[in-house]
């Protein structure tokens, strides 16, 4: 008889501990306990997180005016350029262009190479694809959500654009596009640049600039209309 | 002589052991179950200030989770993006939504979202993002597919076990860089997987780090 009773009392203790606690994995909106909390939580500041030590709350702090972050250099032709020299790496103009003056370079301060090429279209990808599309033809995945305006950068006034007020465009922001300073380090945008060039390269192409052992492979009526006509071009199978 | 002990005691070492086995088997049981991450941690989906939806700007929009997290790859901390990021869009894009009213009131006078922080380790855990994501540990391994996620919930213990399963045994987790930030990437086999990873693992010289200090400084 006691037996029974301790079993039921054993078998109710059981299954109140299993419908309050519930099962593993199961959704919580409540934190998770700590149940040994020895040092989990220590007076220490992670980053972007609110801590009392400052007055304003913030574990990350902001820039001190008129400091920059531990950086390394970028070396171009052999130079190293810190990120607060004026060189054109940094702004996108001839060094000591005057405030609100826009003497833009013409051409990519860095050497353009498949290593630069291949960061470029990484760094495209991942910043101006959601809008620009992945052949840079405006047609990205935000305009269907309501985006307006977003840059065709096939356009002409793109393509005949320097480089260096490209950059500009990307560090400042432009109409409604924001800044991509933050997102881009100057030489990703650089690279990015690059890549942009290549892409605008490929919708001027003329079969001219085909490579001779490639151009089987192009479709029969692929034979420019506008930019050169091929005129000792050999004829595509 | 009358009885000290009434008939029933005869039955008690056998009640004793019988329900000490119980309650003892029990308690194990219990502390086995509930006491781990597994219970603790996983499955954690606070709700947070803005109704951010990872399903909606990845698996829909084909975002880059580096569009946001930008230090991730740089850094040991991946980063809660500012929200002059989300106004990259949202200047545009649902412009009025009450929803994201904090997001614009951040932007304009820089008063951080109090985002609750769901994956967070000990503090004495030193783990560093950018030498995992570099090297071929998908975002995946730790915080499951938030692709697929409408409010991102703790999908994995993160406990100090979670972490040595891989740092013992890094081929049979580590894939292509290039499929580090495809979260629907799967390998074609785990004997692929576990071929591959050894190829990744030689390559990189990655070493299958299990000394304290690797975790803990």
């Amino acid at each position: 008889m006691t037996m029974r009773y301790f079993l039921l009392g054993f078998l109710l203790v059981c299954a109140m501990v299993v419908s309050v606690a519930g099962f593993r994995g199961s959704l919580s909106r409540r934190p998770p306990i700590e149940i040994f909390p020895d040092m989990d939580r220590q007076a220490k500041l992670r980053p972007q997180s609110a801590d009392d030590f400052f007055p304003d709350g913030y574990s990350s702090r902001l820039h001190v005016p008129n400091t920059i972050d531990r950086s390394q250099p970028v070396m171009v032709g052999g130079k190293a350029v810190f990120p607060f020299e004026d060189n054109p790496l940094n702004t996108g103009m001839q060094p000591g262009t005057p405030p609100g003056a826009t003497n833009f370079v013409e051409v990519n301060p860095l050497p353009i190479t498949a290593e630069l090429l291949a960061r470029g279209q990484e760094r495209f990808t991942i910043n101006c694809q959601p809008c620009h599309g992945a052949g840079a033809d405006g047609k990205g995945a935000t305009p269907r959500y309501g985006m307006v305006v977003i840059a065709n950068l096939h356009d002409p006034r793109i393509v005949r654009m320097t480089d260096g007020e490209i950059f500009n465009t990307v560090t400042y922001g432009k109409n409604l596009m924001q800044s991509y300073a933050m997102n881009l380090e100057p030489r990703d945008r650089w690279a990015v640049i690059a890549y942009v060039r290549a892409l605008q390269l490929s919708r001027l192409a003329t079969v001219d600039e085909v490579p001779a052992d490639q151009l089987a492979a192009l479709p029969p009526n692929a034979a420019p209309t506008t930019n050169a006509p091929p005129t000792n071009a050999p004829a595509s199978p | 002589m009358s009885d000290i002990f009434p008939k029933w005691t005869n039955k008690l070492p056998a009640y004793l052991i019988v329900g000490g086995a119980l309650v003892g088997s029990a308690v194990v049981a219990g502390a086995w179950y509930y006491f781990t991450p597994k219970y603790t941690r996983v499955g954690y989906q606070p709700i947070q200030p803005v109704s951010y939806s990872h399903y909606t700007h990845v698996e829909q929009l084909g975002m880059d989770c580096r569009y946001c997290h930008t230090g991730v790859e740089k850094s040991y901390h991946s980063n809660i993006p500012a929200a002059s990021t989300c106004m990259n869009c949202h200047n545009q894009v649902l412009k009025d939504d009450p929803r994201l009213e904090l997001v614009r009131e951040s932007a304009a006078t820089g008063k951080p979202i109090p985002w609750v922080w769901i994956h967070k380790t000990p503090d004495y855990v030193y783990f560093n993002h950018s030498v995992h994501v570099n090297r071929g540990i998908s975002c995946f391994h730790c915080h499951g597919q938030i692709n697929k996620m409408d409010e991102v919930q703790h999908a994995q213990p993160l406990s100090m076990t979670f972490c040595l399963d891989c740092h013992r045994n890094p081929a049979a987790f580590i894939r292509p860089v290039e499929q580090v930030y495809n979260l629907n990437w799967q390998p074609d086999s785990a004997t692929k997987q576990l071929a591959d990873g050894k190829k990744l693992v030689a390559q990189w010289k990655v070493q299958s780090l299990e000394n304290c200090s690797t975790c803990h400084r």
